[in-house]
């Protein structure tokens, strides 16, 4: 029952997390001084027909208490308010957003996964030797660069070579074939999701490197290798699977740092992602885009560390809440 | 105050740092790295080779003897620019990790020391803030205060405490269960006597030890608002540097000298916080059962000290 009382635990914390992300995100614009919506003169161009329309639209004629009950229940019901800019539903807006998010994020992780437990357990498999402190040399000053510098410095390296901007050509057809599109999705993916990577998987390569030291020191790993299993099959079989639990935590307490990263990234690369968004809301002063935005991005983010949490337990029940 | 129960003395403390420093010799390095930066950007009103306001070459005039790294959209000389944003850069991140100590140090003292239901606040507020994303975060803190140098250090001082006050809330626990705590409160010490006397100077070495890494967190935090156009436009900071030239068609220009240097300056200082925080920490050597909720960078550095150790 073990199981059950630690997912209800984590689960718990989760909800807690988010109500207090909701709670803050509604004081944090409505009622802290200084606030947005009561600062409703921000709007740019705005009339004072507009200003009435907004103040009404946000219930600010209501008290503080009312408007906090009302702001829960509208989001009960998904709803994040209108956008000062597109006059649309917020949330309509951003779903797109965070798909785009998603991908980008997703290719731009699992890349740095794979390159980091690639070149981690090259390391550790020829550790002191020159290759590994060439190799972790190069992941400490990759990963001690700021992300947005390795995107402009990317975007130097191969602009005309690459699609430099967006996510797919607008000058391509509007409903072109499936694959056709795919690729072309996929081209103006590589520089942005080659940045996230390479602001990740430093990263990564120096936690998989000592992880997987370490369980090459262990007795399991010495049996393996006396029963005269071949040692490639050692190292992957017995001392990396055995390394990979350090890999998930890191994992998971990286998300929130993967979706800053992404918001640099999608804003150098114009990836039509969450991110870019809240950046365009910001510079238009669209609270109620910002206020979404924010809101998406971080419930997203403590679902996953949820997930993550949960996988970790999985891979290793001595795992305590 | 003629009884002195269990004080090591000042001695002790300065001992580690200065050990610190004989012992480990990238601790040295990263202490150099800092310190020329931070020469630097304190005399950079005499060393700048050209004003690091008004123009003093052609528009994104390349690299020269005259100009070693070039100019900027406005013709102001790069070396220069460094040199006066590296004097802001430098200010925003030791402030706002001062702000961060105070908060860590605060509420790593409280929780630790005191146990009971404020403990239980502060690291459930503590975990809530360890989940959040960071930089979404202070984008939108930093968006609905307005852009100013001061809320930009503000915010990034609110955000950065968090691991600070999980590893020093762990050492203060096991501080107060010390014999000579205990005998000191046996012998009628306040709380207040114990923890300025017998807390503090011994959680003090660590607090510094993270604190020199959120020198780099803080560094990282600011380039990124700046970039995302939330710092004060009259600034020069390394952040706003990348944000200008990036603005500034510094890229269809080819003009790769107003935005690779500053890539490497905030690369410089942040590998010298992280062999200097790395030595303190190897010295202290604190049990670092860290949750694995607690701070990115101190869980890397821990795992990548241990590696270090393996060879």
């Amino acid at each position: 029952m073990r199981v059950l009382e630690y997912v209800l635990r984590r689960g718990i914390f989760s909800l807690v997390t988010i109500f207090l992300a909701i709670t803050g995100n509604f004081f944090l614009f409505r009622v802290l001084p200084g606030d947005a919506v009561s600062n409703l003169a921000k709007v740019p161009h705005s009339t004072p027909e507009l200003q009435h329309a907004l103040m009404v639209r946000f219930g600010l004629d209501k008290s503080k208490w009312d408007q906090y009950l009302i702001y829960l229940k509208n989001l009960l019901h998904g709803d994040l308010g209108v956008s000062f800019t597109y006059q649309e539903s917020v949330s309509h807006l951003l779903l797109d957003d965070l798909e785009n998010t998603v991908v980008l994020a997703g290719v731009g992780t699992l890349g740095a996964i794979f390159i980091g437990i690639l070149s981690g357990v090259m390391s550790a498999w020829r550790r002191s030797s020159p290759l590994d402190h060439l190799n972790t040399g190069v992941a400490t000053l990759v990963y001690s660069f700021p992300a947005q510098w390795l995107g402009l410095v990317l975007l130097i390296l191969f602009a005309g070579v690459l699609p430099a901007g967006g996510m797919s050509d607008q000058f391509l057809f509007d409903s072109p074939p499936f694959w056709q599109h795919a690729a072309d999705v996929g081209g103006h993916l590589v520089l942005p999701a080659a940045t996230m990577i390479l602001t990740a998987y430093g990263g990564y390569t120096l936690v998989v490197r000592s992880s997987v030291l370490e369980t090459l020191g262990e007795d399991y790993v010495l049996t393996a290798r006396a029963k005269g299993i071949p040692a490639r099959r050692v190292v992957w079989r017995h001392a990396v699977r055995n390394a990979l639990l350090p890999i998930v935590t890191m994992v998971a307490l990286d998300l929130g740092y993967v979706v800053g990263g992404a918001v640099l990234v999608e804003v150098i690369f114009s990836w039509p992602g969450l991110g870019m968004a809240t950046f365009t809301a910001i510079g238009q002063r669209d609270y109620p885009m910002i206020q979404g935005a924010f809101l998406i991005l971080t419930v997203s983010v403590i679902l996953l560390n949820f997930v993550a949490d949960l996988v970790c337990f999985r891979l290793d029940r001595r795992v305590s809440a | 105050m003629s009884v002195r129960i269990g004080d090591t003395g000042a001695g002790g403390r300065a001992g580690i740092f200065r050990k610190v420093l004989r012992d480990h010799k990238s601790a040295a390095v990263g202490l150099a790295l800092i310190a020329l930066f931070v020469l630097v950007s304190i005399l950079a009103p005499y060393l700048s080779p050209h004003s690091a306001v008004e123009s003093s070459c052609a528009v994104f005039e390349p690299p020269s003897a005259r100009h070693w790294l070039g100019c900027d959209d406005g013709g102001v000389d790069m070396v220069s620019l460094l040199m006066h944003g590296g004097q802001t850069s430098l200010v925003v991140a030791f402030t706002a990790t001062l702000v961060s100590m105070a908060i860590g140090g605060t509420v790593a003292i409280v929780a630790g020391y005191f146990g009971g239901w404020p403990d239980t606040v502060l690291m459930r507020v503590t975990d809530v803030l360890l989940v959040l994303p960071d930089l979404v975060l202070a984008m939108v803190i930093a968006a609905v205060w307005g852009p100013s140098l001061f809320h930009v250090i503000l915010v990034i001082g609110l955000l950065q405490w968090t691991s600070t006050a999980r590893i020093v809330r762990a050492e203060v626990m096991s501080l107060r269960e010390r014999a000579y705590v205990k005998r000191a409160r046996g012998l009628g010490a306040s709380n207040g006597r114990v923890i300025v006397r017998h807390i503090l100077p011994h959680v003090g070495p660590l607090l510094i030890a993270n604190t020199v890494l959120t020198v780099s967190a803080a560094i990282y935090l600011e380039t990124a608002l700046a970039f995302l156009g939330l710092q004060d436009p009259s600034v020069t900071t390394w952040g706003t540097i990348l944000e200008h030239a990036f603005a500034r068609t510094a890229i269809s220009s080819g003009a790769w000298w107003a935005i690779v240097p500053d890539g490497f300056v905030i690369a410089a200082v942040s590998i010298g916080c992280f062999l200097l925080g790395r030595a303190i920490e190897d010295a202290l050597n604190p049990r670092l059962k860290v949750s694995h909720l607690s701070g990115r960078r101190w869980r890397l550095r821990a795992l990548v000290a241990k590696g270090a150790n393996a060879r």
